[in-house]
């Protein structure tokens, strides 16, 4: 595309139209929806997929010999199939549906964590990280006797290489790390942190929750080891998501959960385990989820992952230069890589205050810690307004959005 | 601005929390913690308890305008009211921010600009944060008090 952003710009009208949910009105104002980051709205498509599974494919998978949970079985695969060819992971063995990013972090901690973790064993983690990405691994610490060691930011909220170079050591076990920052929107340099941790044949497990409906994503590029994301961060439903493992990895790992559609063979002497991915995928999945999911990638890379990251760069480099030039409002952070997000802080008014005189302009953004509240410490901060993207905003969101503030600080004034 | 709001953000409370009042520690009375973690608001509320009367109330902390004003009313509004009176007032300040948002507010003087915020359902925590936070250092609990 010669103009991804003027394309963008053209075409955002007509993607707009795919979401029924945002041609409401909220307290007599359009809706402006800005907290993609918590939820992405869905289009219309994906809406009715979920509909259509249920009308006309549901039964339970790898299961029955008759037609119709085969039908069932090779709609869930061929999600699995659209999944992997969206991360270019090498095999859809490699993908394994779980609830959402929460859930494939736990699974890595939990499995991963029991199989490799001893006493004295360091996990290293960064200042950015949501509490999904912290705790689960505190979890382990507390189970192994192993230690969290915690890469530090910078002013502009980018993680300091250099001192993360230096928190590897042989004991480091695992290094767990936000692909983009939910708080303050930071791109983290992930191909480099693998590059640095892999020297020292370490694995790194990358949260992708705020990457994925924002840009293309090559795992094989990236050389992570793990990356988990959720489906409705990505258009998708609700209860469904993702852990890609490289299957050399995956195959090592003992099961999360236990239960039906896990094993090979049960005998009350033992039981043999089925292979990846279906091993990590125990009791009946989220059939109709996987299936919307794969719908709402289709829908993604209709448009084109670089076009969509395109756009929303320009988007919020408008956005950002327009809050900027309100003097009562101070950005928190400023990465060099910035995805679809954006933390604002404004003098005098409490990020509550400012989210409850949004909403009544119908503006709908996210006030308080967003899960960070180690990295709101830091930055010495009780919560921020966080204004989030996606590809069916455009320039007349950030307007009303910027008009809003300024009619909350006269509020105050 | 619609009404909604300009009920919710009335001068009063604008006022206290710009300038909260008894804004400060205490020495020699009691005191406890209140926290609402998803909001950030924070404070600490310190009473001094004579003869079972509340002689002086004050706080400190952060949080959200309503959750600063509604502190910084609450321990103007509290001094002088013997502890079983301080009750009593309270639970009527929990129906007025709680209440139907139709029906007729209670008349509480200068605490009635509260009413605003049963059209703001989810605020009502940082409204009652406060008036927990006073009851449970008058009972000398040392539980930290949400209101999430």
């Amino acid at each position: 595309m010669e103009h991804p952003a003027r394309e963008g710009r053209g075409g955002v009208a007509a993607r707009r139209r795919d979401f029924p949910l945002l041609h409401q009105r909220f307290h007599d104002k359009p809706l402006v929806y800005l907290d993609s980051a918590a939820t992405t709205q869905k289009p219309a498509l994906v809406i009715d997929r979920l509909s259509r599974f249920y009308r006309e494919e549901n039964a339970n998978v790898q299961r029955g010999v008759y037609a119709l949970s085969e039908r069932a079985t090779s709609a869930y695969e061929a999600a699995r199939a659209t999944v992997q060819r969206f991360l270019n992971a090498a095999s859809p063995r490699e993908i394994v549906f779980v609830r959402g990013t929460t859930e494939a972090i736990n699974l890595v901690a939990a499995s991963w964590g029991r199989a490799h973790v001893r006493a004295g064993d360091e996990i290293v983690l960064s200042e950015l990280e949501h509490h999904s990405n912290i705790v689960p691994w505190q979890i382990v610490c507390r189970d192994t006797g192993a230690l969290l060691r915690v890469i530090p930011i910078d002013g502009r909220g980018d993680l300091q290489l250099d001192a993360f170079e230096r928190l590897l050591t042989d004991r480091t076990r695992m290094v767990a790390i936000a692909h983009v920052s939910n708080a303050l929107g930071t791109i983290n340099p992930v191909g480099e942190i693998v590059r640095c941790a892999h020297q020292r044949g370490i694995p790194v497990l990358v949260d992708g929750a705020q990457a994925v409906a924002h840009g293309r994503v090559d795992v094989q590029a990236l050389g992570c080891d793990f990356y988990a994301f959720s489906g409705h961060k990505l258009f998708g439903p609700a209860g469904i998501g993702v852990l890609y493992g490289r299957e050399p990895i995956l195959n090592a790992l003992p099961p999360y959960q236990a239960g039906g559609g896990m094993i090979r063979s049960v005998t009350f002497d033992g039981t043999q385990y089925a292979d990846v991915p279906a091993r990590f995928e125990a009791g009946t999945p989220h059939v109709a989820g996987a299936v919307a999911l794969g719908c709402a990638i289709d829908y993604v890379n209709a448009i084109g992952p670089d076009d969509v990251a395109a756009y929303e760069r320009d988007l919020v480099d408008y956005a950002t230069a327009a809050l900027a030039e309100l003097p009562a409002v101070r950005i928190i952070g400023a990465p060099v890589h910035r995805g679809a997000i954006l933390s604002f802080v404004v003098d005098g008014v409490h990020p509550h205050d400012v989210a409850t005189l949004l909403d009544r302009e119908g503006v709908a953004v996210r006030a308080g810690h967003h899960c960070c509240q180690p990295l709101m410490t830091r930055l010495g901060l009780a919560a921020t307004v966080r204004v989030s993207i996606a590809l069916y905003n455009d320039r007349s969101d950030v307007d009303a959005l910027v008009a809003a503030v300024v009619r909350a600080r006269e509020v105050f004034a | 601005m619609t009404s909604d709001v300009e009920q919710l953000y009335q001068r009063i409370i604008l006022d206290h929390n710009r300038s909260p009042r008894n804004f400060r520690a205490m020495a020699g009375g009691r005191s406890a913690e209140g926290h609402n973690p998803l909001c950030g608001d924070q404070l600490t509320v310190h009473v001094r308890v004579e003869d079972r009367v509340v002689a002086d109330a004050s706080f400190l902390g952060s949080g959200c305008a309503i959750a600063r004003a509604s502190a910084s009313l609450m321990t103007e509004s509290v001094r002088g009211l013997d502890v079983a009176a301080f009750r009593t007032l309270a639970s009527r300040f929990e129906r007025l921010v709680t209440g139907s948002a139709d029906a007729p507010a209670e008349d509480l003087g200068a605490l009635t600009a509260f009413a605003g915020v049963r059209r703001f359902p989810v605020r009502a925590k940082c409204a009652l944060l406060a008036w927990r936070t006073l009851a449970a250092a008058i009972d000398a609990s040392d539980v930290v008090v949400s209101t999430e």
